[in-house]
């Protein structure tokens, strides 16, 4: 069952080989014997998870589920989910109870599916290895002393360690893709605006999308079923037909035109990586894919403007956190400003701030143009540069991460080292396009992650490519050891 | 040394939506503390913006009212500060590219016109309100007003007196409420006037460094208060000091302003594209349907009643001031059916003397334009005098019905049969010969003394006119 | 252009972060790398190129005038610091 694809666990439902309660309750056993060292949860309400599954039972008895009826699913700790305690990894909302859903929270509630509990993140989603978290770091199941990557690295270690079927991210920068490929998963970024933003906890509103990991591309078709959608509580969802992501899994590749960035494959890029990104391209090459070289040449100024723009729209939407309304109050201070000053130094992580301060910095009276306006000038040459790739191929590949998980600790010290580990997905999320990662094999023992870009609004097809290679392989298949 | 002020406004014009501009809570005003404070207004983590279409509506509405470019793409920006009534440690506002551009008004200073610019008006959401009761030396914040649409008109410095700047406010008071856009009732916040007021020396064309009074609510203290920081001003920089750039609250217990404590410090509001929202495009149809949904102008329409109705250009001025005084002149013409100078002048005379002297709006008169019809058609068939319409018209006021029943009640119908005026006068000639022989001297005057003998033996009701007609062909033969 | 610790705790300040002097000094290093970074930008000429704000080029959608919302204060004060008669209570603001 804990390797089951959400078709299968379907199917078992429905055939009452389990129930929704059962299967619930094996990965709640599951999380109790091995959370408490993964560190992949932050939140766990028993009562209310076997409440929706036998709700979800109910459903399935009176034969109206649906694709999803009665398949736990792990649930960032970035979504407000009401009842449940939503803290977004930080200090600031440790006792923060959710008083509504986001969009995609109700959209898994109408599905018929089961909040399994609430995942770790890096803090406010501002991290790519899951070490700023309030509440912990979170292991790699591969390799306990490796970190999962972030900022989803909880959703991702959940999985991997199959203490989830699936599970939720969101991405800035690279934070679904990136501990995707540190933990052996499919995951995907789908095109900015696809995915409502309405409760989903703010990191740089023009960047931030929500995602499906999970297994196997397959399974993540099945998430985007329910996770995508126009909201109209979000301005900048995208009013669009309701579309089927399975419809096209099953197409053939013959034919299809993969670019190949040159800049994706230059210095910076392990060289266990490479070698089984480019194994991955020759298999895509037996598939009857045709491979072309592409030039994406702004691709190294992607993370100095990313680093310009998130920081600084999240250093105002990080301002509502202020002790007045919700969350954190400082237990002692003087007057408004004491109180203000005290509520956020130790509300908020040294990275939280860090990124604070420096959004802060880069808006502030006199540095506007030289960093913001220039940050959105180098933008469009970054999305531009993505256009003119477009037209030569139909899809672009490439590794989603410079190297395999690294070890806890090891990048902490250095916010620039760990700034480049996003060099390959920041720009994907500049343009607005969507971003896949499917596992492609193993080097020295840890999962790499070859990266699947695609168009606008292309989700189906890139599923569709990443269901091909599934179908000729197994690496997803495979699983950390230790787990049992 | 010859001063001169230099005035401009900024106004806060609270719009007359149902809800607020970025979500769907109430704008009702003085519900209890917090209870229009939904997810969006206290700014919960997660919760996005969406714009009111009937806010953008209004903007367009001003824009089109004051003849001005309207912002075909406006783009809504962060201003980010931390103050306990602003949830979001934001105010979403516009900041390069408003709804509305430049545009004008004009004032009227007695017989003098004179056009203020108006800069720019963006969209806006407002802040929550501090209460400083009894808690405990806390304050206690109430964010029911977080998020109601404002428009924040912003004028050139082009006013030279608090006179000018009043009558300003005033014209633009008016033209808020005359096109339907906010209630203009500024006791509940919804119309509220910042003002840069600086000073220089006469002939100067360089601006002094100017202080902002804030959020002025009535036009009396606007008035007050920048007589007062304007001789402040004029008498620190005589004495030899310097203006300081600062934000200042005038007191109308004391009639002086003093500045700010807090919200003093260098602001630096660290303005940037919301990218929660997305650029707000008007199309030419958008603008077009707004168009055909627009009242008449005051301008047009006082142009039009000195045309329909033969009115002075002082009469037209006068009763297009306010679209209420407008409204009740039109439907009391409509009623009454005869000459609207005549109605004009009861407007303008009578009814707005009471509504002056009981501080009432023309909509909350106790005599409507019908019943003001009403008796006007008693004066134009001659059963009333102009004297005893006066009269009737107290009675009205005071609620003692329609003319038709005051005047059957009072036995005030006028005298108008010649044979019963015909004895009357001769009545008077017989028993005053000597005014009668005095007027025949040429003493003009005591012509007027034998009338009122008449009117006085009619006890006031007979008519004037053919009082004045038989006595000076008697007076002739 | 280099950061100065004056411009970290100015910086902290206007960003409501209390900061000791020693986190001043450890900020400043930290944030001198990260600006390093982003100084790389300048060295492209972006002369004439529209800032992008947004990867799709959509317009705002307009909401209708109609009240949504129903009163929550309950529910939304169960999780705040400091109420009182359905006020939030804040420390006094001098103004």
């Amino acid at each position: 069952m804990i390797n089951a694809s959400l078709k299968e666990l379907a199917t078992a439902l429905g055939a009452k080989q389990i129930s929704s309660v059962e299967l619930t309750q094996l990965f709640l056993d599951r999380i109790n014997r091995l959370n408490p060292e993964i560190n992949a949860y932050i939140t766990l309400d028993a009562d209310r998870s076997l409440a929706q599954a036998a709700a979800a039972d109910a459903l399935i008895a009176q034969g109206k589920a649906g694709p999803l009826t009665g398949i736990p699913f792990a649930q960032k700790d970035i979504f407000c989910a009401q009842g449940w305690r939503t803290t977004c990894g930080s200090k600031m909302l440790e006792n923060f109870v959710a008083p509504y859903d986001a969009h995609i929270i109700s959209q898994f509630d109408n599905a018929g599916a089961v909040n399994l509990g609430k995942t770790n993140m890096d803090e406010f989603a501002m991290g790519s290895s899951n070490e700023t978290s309030y509440f912990g770091k979170v292991q790699n199941p591969w390799d306990r002393a490796r970190v999962p990557g972030g900022s989803s690295g909880g959703s991702a270690a959940a999985v991997a360690a199959r203490l989830a079927p699936a599970a939720t991210g969101t991405d800035t920068g690279g934070s679904i893709r990136q501990p995707a490929s540190l933990c052996g998963l499919s995951g995907l970024k789908p095109t900015y605006g696809v995915c409502s933003r309405y409760g989903m906890i703010a990191f740089a509103s023009s960047l931030d999308q929500a995602g499906p990991m999970a297994k196997s591309a397959e399974d993540l078709a099945l998430m985007m079923n329910v996770m995508a959608g126009f909201d109209t509580r979000d301005s900048t969802s995208l009013q669009r037909d309701t579309e089927d992501y399975t419809r096209d899994l099953n197409q053939p590749l013959k034919g299809l035109r993969i670019g190949l960035p040159r800049e994706y494959f230059a210095d910076g890029l392990d060289a266990g990586v490479a070698k089984v990104v480019l194994d991955a391209i020759e298999q895509y090459r037996k598939l009857g894919a045709e491979t072309v070289e592409v030039s994406l040449p702004n691709t190294q100024l992607s993370i100095p403007v990313y680093y310009v723009l998130a920081p600084a729209e999240a250093s105002s939407n990080l301002s509502r956190y202020d002790g007045v309304r919700y969350g954190h109050r400082a237990a002692e201070y003087t007057d408004l400003m004491d109180m203000y000053c005290k509520t956020r130094a130790e509300g908020f992580g040294a990275e939280v701030k860090r990124r604070i301060m420096v959004g802060t910095y880069v808006l502030s009276a006199g540095y506007y143009d030289a960093y913001y306006l220039k940050a959105q000038q180098l933008r469009r040459l970054i999305a531009q540069d993505f256009e003119q790739a477009f037209k030569q191929c139909d899809v672009i590949m490439g590794p989603a991460a410079p190297g395999t998980a690294f070890k806890t600790g090891e990048k902490t010290n250095d916010p620039v080292a760990m700034y480049l580990e996003d060099l390959y997905t920041i720009a994907v999320n500049l343009a607005g396009l969507p971003g896949m990662s499917v596992p492609a094999g193993f080097s020295n023992g840890l999962p790499v992650g070859l990266q699947i870009i695609g168009n606008y609004f292309s989700e189906a097809r890139m599923l569709n490519i990443g269901h091909q290679y599934q179908q000729v392989t197994d690496w997803h298949k495979q699983m950390p050891q230790g787990i049992e | 040394m010859q001063w001169e002020v230099v005035i401009g406004l900024e106004t806060h014009v609270q719009l007359q939506t149902n809800t607020k501009i970025f979500c769907g809570a109430s704008t009702a005003f003085g519900a209890e503390p917090n209870t229009q404070a939904d997810a969006v207004s206290i700014a919960l983590p997660g919760v996005l913006p969406v714009l009111n279409r009937e806010a953008v509506q209004c903007a367009i509405r001003f824009g089109l009212a004051i003849d001005a470019e309207i912002g075909r793409r406006s783009v809504f920006a962060r201003k980010n500060y931390f103050y306990p009534d602003l949830p979001k440690g934001y105010q979403i506002s516009q900041f390069e590219l408003p709804v509305v551009g430049k545009g004008k008004i004009t004032i009227q200073l007695g017989d003098v016109e004179k056009v203020i610019n108006i800069t720019r008006a963006h969209l806006e959401e407002d802040a929550g309100k501090s209460l400083h009761g009894d808690f405990h030396g806390a304050t206690g914040i109430d964010l029911n007003r977080a998020g109601t649409p404002l428009l924040e008109i912003v004028t050139e410095p082009d006013m030279r007196s608090a006179a000018e700047a009043v009558a300003y406010a005033k014209k633009l008071h008016e033209l808020v409420q005359w096109i339907g856009i906010c209630d203009g009732n500024m006791q509940e916040g919804s119309f509220r006037c910042d003002v840069n007021v600086s000073v220089r020396p006469k002939g100067s064309d360089k601006l002094g460094t100017r202080r902002e009074i804030k959020n002025l609510n009535s036009f009396r203290f606007m008035q007050q208060a920048i007589e007062y920081e304007t001789r402040w001003q004029i008498e620190t920089l005589e004495d030899g000091g310097t203006i300081q750039q600062a934000t200042v609250l005038f007191n109308p217990d004391t009639g002086e302003t003093r500045a700010m404590r807090s919200k003093e410090e260098a602001n630096d509001y660290r303005y940037f594209p919301d990218p929660d929202l997305l650029p707000l495009v008007i199309s030419e149809a958008d603008i077009e349907a707004v168009k055909a949904k627009m009242p008449e102008l005051p301008e047009a329409m006082k142009a039009r009643f000195e045309q329909q109705y033969a009115l002075p250009a002082y009469d037209a001025t006068a009763i297009t001031a306010s679209r209420g005084v407008a409204d009740y002149f039109v439907a009391a013409v409509a009623a009454f059916g005869g000459e609207a100078k005549l109605v004009a002048n009861w407007v303008m005379g009578s009814v707005a003397a009471k509504l002056n002297e009981e501080g009432k709006a023309i909509a909350d008169s106790p005599v409507s334009a019908e019943q003001l019809a009403g008796l006007l058609k008693r004066i134009a068939d001659n059963t009333i005098s102009g004297k005893m319409a006066k009269e009737v018209f107290e009675a009205m006021w005071s609620g003692e019905g329609d003319a038709d029943t005051i005047i059957e009640k009072r036995g005030l119908k006028q005298v108008s049969d010649s044979g019963a005026i015909e004895a009357i006068v001769d009545e008077v000639l017989a028993a005053n010969a000597a005014m009668v022989a005095e007027y025949k001297a040429g003493k003009e005057k005591a012509f007027n003394g034998i009338v009122g003998q008449c009117m006085k033996a009619s006890k006031g009701k007979a008519n004037p006119a053919q009082v004045n007609e038989i006595l000076k062909k008697k007076l002739a033969g | 252009m280099s950061l100065t610790i004056d411009d970290v705790k100015r910086i902290a300040h206007l960003a409501r972060i209390e900061v000791t002097e020693a986190d001043a000094h450890a900020t400043l290093e930290k944030l001198g790398g990260i600006l390093g970074l982003i100084e790389q930008m300048q060295a492209v000429d972006t002369t004439g190129i529209e800032p992008m704000s947004h990867s799709q080029d959509v317009t705002q959608r307009l909401r209708d005038d109609v009240v949504t919302e129903i009163n929550q204060r309950e529910l939304f004060q169960s999780i705040a610091p400091a109420v009182e008669n359905g006020l939030y209570l804040v420390p006094k603001v001098i103004e």
